[in-house]
């Protein structure tokens, strides 16, 4: 297990040092857009005086390296900054919440995310092993076409078109589930579950093709192999030489698109959030940009790059524990 | 063995497919056991030996198919029969030993939860029960601890005892049939005899029926009641074993017995006081940390073979690497002509690279697949020779030439046009290509079928008549060192145990180890393992005796 233990350290150590990097390109790349957030909530009325003002209040005329070891430090002290937006020019934006730090204006979004990407990965993720297992079983089959069909198209349409069908076809018509999602804190759990289903359900369409397909294309590629010959020969039936004999030899990659999908959940659903008004990070997200809020912008981008290397790590993890020789050394 | 008939196979056709047609596999032949007989099916890669043992279980890999004929097991005609029936019969009836133990056994579960899988899946025990029998019989096929080799994975169990398990998995539950599909191809000598011995002990005990396949008369003269003999996919003839060794019929098995046959004559000694082409000088190495090379010394004299001998783990090729330079020694030199070479490649002259060529085993891998056959040559010419435009195709063909070739045929092919045997003869003239004086064969025969084998050994001996070249002859085939060395040195473990002149090799006294690697070559008497095993005793072959010394 030793040798198990250094890689883990190594690639722990790999990722934060990923992480600097992508603050470096995080703070660079939202200080290149156009405009700032002085002009933009001032608007066409701006005088050069005031807008030289608000720079000075919130430092933005100070030089971007000085301004990058000032954010850099207040992250590691565990201080994401203070919301431009809702420190001093709330009465400006209309966005008054009382939440005057980042920190207490994504926690909750995030928290939300972070329950919707759960409830769709505990739907997706085994749906999609045990469709790409049944394709792999029934592989050039009917059965194992139509599946393909069926996750392609789902992949192919673009998510709000996906979220208008099922709530079409789950709100409307058959009123099963809500079509709006707004949920708040102290909502009891069942109902949050509930009323989260719809846009967990449209995500699931969104992540189940690559899975499915990485898990059927990994189990096939391994069906030639010798081991795989002579559980036939021992005469086991056809399911258990895929789940006993096949699945455990490819899990190393279908981890990998899992950890991949399980981020997308976490930093790609805007749009799915948008359609059934789920107040998640995304919209924030979006929102910040719209008003050059950079300290949220920054905040966010963190988040998800966080999200990204975590679960790339935890994937690779769970490859290498998935490897026998490396769990059990000579 | 009884009258009663086991296994009947009648005109049994067997086509493979590529490139969309279907060509001939196995043509038209037939197959007859009866319970508690082994056959033996002899033949060189390719005549259609393994797809014949798999269709006497009425399977057929990817792309292959039974055209014609019936295979008919205990009365059950296999060819008809649902696919529930066959999965009934397979593992619990009719099981299979294959080649690879290594690349057959699952690595993500342990070795008992696989040998268990066959009799708990059949209903033919409870796991409990077939656990004890397991371990019953590890220990019958004499594997050491017996109570706890079962509850390692693959990886943790060595070759020789992984290829032992697997026999013990088919038996698990005492199937009527087993087919041994070159169970000891893999393995060294010593190891060979030791799972040849269990498998002959547990299949006669048992009275299980067996067809066993290999490519190496010697090995099947020991294990089969008959043999059959397959070329490109006929039979060519079927005798009991002692009738077809003392009396074989067809000129084909005929040729296949007279391979043994090739040996250069002797060489007069080295004269004393010559500066030998290559010297190892007390080398030592290791890869990262673990030491694989201890004190390392030997000469090679100008227009002689030095055969490296030892099993796989013994370092002949890490030596190679040390001349090479590719692995640079962490003590000790390499001499070349009298003149110390750079420990490491990249810091030897083009003519110090040039002085040291390599032949590898697998001409296959050895080989870019994209580049033609003349590109392949020519690279080393012009990089050498400094050859370019009509010199450079000049020499290409006649290196084609010297290695037998007709140039204006091959120049333009790819390697995947090739046999094996013409891949091997384009690594020597690769190597030729560069006008060497040293040339390491790196097992260069031992993925090669015998009368092929045989070709190239004969053309390296030409060329070294022709050419005086010295060659370093790494390899774990004693037959082959009998044929063509003229110096041996013996490798274990890292180190040096014996070196001398062939003829001093080969009578005894030996060291030790060289003797339990010369006596366990098998010859083609039928009796040989027998004898062999009474004189050594049973708790004294193969593994045990190498880890005594």
């Amino acid at each position: 297990m030793g040798n198990v233990l250094t890689i883990i350290l190594q690639r722990l150590a790999l990722g934060l040092l990923t992480l600097l990097i992508v603050s470096i390109v995080i703070f660079i790349a939202v200080n290149l857009l156009p405009g700032d957030f002085a002009e933009s909530i001032l608007g066409q009325g701006a005088t050069p005086e005031a807008v030289a003002s608000i720079r000075k209040d919130l430092g933005l005329d100070q030089p971007l390296v000085v301004r990058y070891f000032d954010w850099l430090g207040g992250v590691l002290r565990g201080d994401l900054g203070t919301s431009f937006a809702q420190a001093n020019f709330a009465s400006f934006t209309g966005t008054d919440s009382g939440a005057t730090t980042v920190a207490q204006q994504i926690a909750p979004r995030f928290a939300n995310t972070m329950f919707l990407a759960m409830i769709t990965a505990m739907i997706a993720v085994p749906f999609s092993i045990f469709l790409g297992v049944l394709a792999a079983l029934y592989r050039n089959t009917v059965f194992d076409r139509a599946t393909n069909i069926f996750t392609l198209s789902s992949i192919s349409s673009p998510e709000f078109f996906v979220a208008y069908i099922l709530i079409l076809f789950l709100a409307v018509l058959n009123p099963i589930f809500p079509s709006l999602s707004t949920i708040f804190e102290g909502m009891p759990l069942i109902e949050r579950v509930e009323r989260s289903m719809l846009p967990a359900l449209t995500l699931t369409l969104v992540v189940t093709a690559h899975m499915m397909r990485m898990t059927r294309a990994a189990i096939i590629n391994l069906l030639a192999s010798p081991y795989i010959e002579m559980a036939r020969l021992k005469g086991l039936s056809p399911m258990r030489v895929i789940v006993k004999h096949a699945l455990p030899n490819a899990l190393a990659p279908i981890i990998n698109v899992i950890a991949l999908n399980l981020a997308y959940l976490i930093t790609g659903v805007v749009v799915v959030e948008v359609v059934f008004v789920y107040p998640g990070i995304g919209q924030l997200f979006v929102d910040s940009v719209q008003n050059r809020d950079i300290p949220v912008v920054q905040a966010c981008c963190l988040i998800f790059a966080t999200a990204f290397i975590l679960l790339n790590l935890t994937a690779d993890i769970m490859s290498i524990l998935s490897n026998p020789r490396l769990r059990h050394p000579k | 063995m009884s009258d009663e008939i086991l296994l009947k196979m009648r005109d049994v056709w067997l086509e493979g497919r590529s490139d969309e047609t279907w060509n001939p596999i196995i043509n038209d032949v037939d197959l007859t056991l009866k319970k508690g007989e082994v056959l033996g099916l002899i033949g060189e890669s390719g005549a259609g030996k393994s797809t014949l043992g798999l269709a006497a279980m009425g399977y057929t890999r990817d792309g292959v198919r039974i055209s014609k004929g019936s295979v008919e097991f205990d009365g059950i005609d296999l060819l008809t029969a649902s696919a529930a029936v066959k999965r009934a019969l397979l593992g619990k009836r009719i099981a299979y030993v294959a080649q690879s133990a290594a690349a057959s056994f699952n690595p993500a579960h342990k070795l008992m939860d696989q040998h268990v899988e066959g009799p708990v899946q059949h209903g033919v025990m409870g796991r409990g029960e077939s656990e004890a029998d397991g371990i019953e019989l590890y220990a019958k096929l004499r594997l050491p601890n017996p109570d706890e080799i079962g509850f390692r994975y693959p990886h943790q169990v060595s070759g020789g005892q992984l290829q032992r398990c697997m026999t013990a998995m088919a038996m698990s539950c005492r199937p009527d049939l087993i087919i041994f599909d070159e169970p000891t191809t893999a393995l060294d000598v010593t190891t060979q005899i030791e799972v040849l011995a269990s498998i002959r002990d547990i299949v006669e005990q048992f009275n299980t029926a067996a067809i066993y396949i290999t490519h190496d008369l010697a090995v099947v003269a020991q294990m089969a009641d008959t043999i059959k003999v397959l070329l490109k996919g006929d039979e060519v003839e079927t005798a009991d074993t002692r009738v077809m060794l003392a009396t074989p019929t067809q000129e084909y098995t005929k040729s296949l017995w007279a391979v043994r046959s090739f040996e250069r004559p002797l060489k007069s000694a080295v004269q004393t006081g010559s500066v030998p082409v290559v010297s190892v000088q007390n080398i030592d190495a290791s890869y990262g940390t673990v030491p694989v090379l201890h004190d390392v010394s030997f000469d090679m004299h100008e227009g002689r073979t030095v055969a490296v001998v030892g099993e796989s783990g013994s370092g002949k090729s890490t030596a190679a690497r040390c001349i090479t330079g590719l692995l640079p020694p962490t003590a000790g030199q390499i001499m070349v002509d009298g003149d110390v070479m750079p420990p490491d490649y990249r810091k030897r002259s083009k003519d110090q690279l040039r002085q040291v060529q390599m032949i590898y085993q697998m001409a296959d891998t050895a080989l870019n697949p994209r580049m033609s056959i003349g590109q392949i040559i020519a690279r080393p010419v012009e990089f050498y020779l400094g050859l370019k435009g009509a010199e450079k195709r000049k020499k290409v063909d006649a290196l084609l030439e010297q290695i037998e070739l007709e140039p204006s045929q091959y120049y333009h092919r790819l390697p995947s046009e090739l046999s094996g045997g013409q891949k091997q003869r384009i690594g020597i003239a690769r190597a030729l290509a560069a006008e060497p004086k040293f040339i390491i064969c790196d097992e260069v025969t031992s993925a090669l079928d015998q009368l092929v084998a045989e070709g190239i050994l004969r053309l390296l001996a030409r060329l070294q008549d022709e050419l005086s070249l010295t060659y370093m002859f790494i390899t774990h085939d004693l037959a082959t060192v009998r044929a063509i060395a003229d110096e041996v040195v013996v490798m274990k473990d890292g180190r040096v145990v014996e070196q001398g002149p062939k003829v001093e090799m080969f009578t005894p006294p030996h060291h030790a180890y060289t003797d339990l690697l010369l006596s366990s070559v098998p010859e083609m008497d039928p009796d040989w393992l027998t004898n062999l095993l009474a004189e050594r005793g049973v708790d004294n072959i193969g593994d045990a005796a190498v880890d005594k010394m």
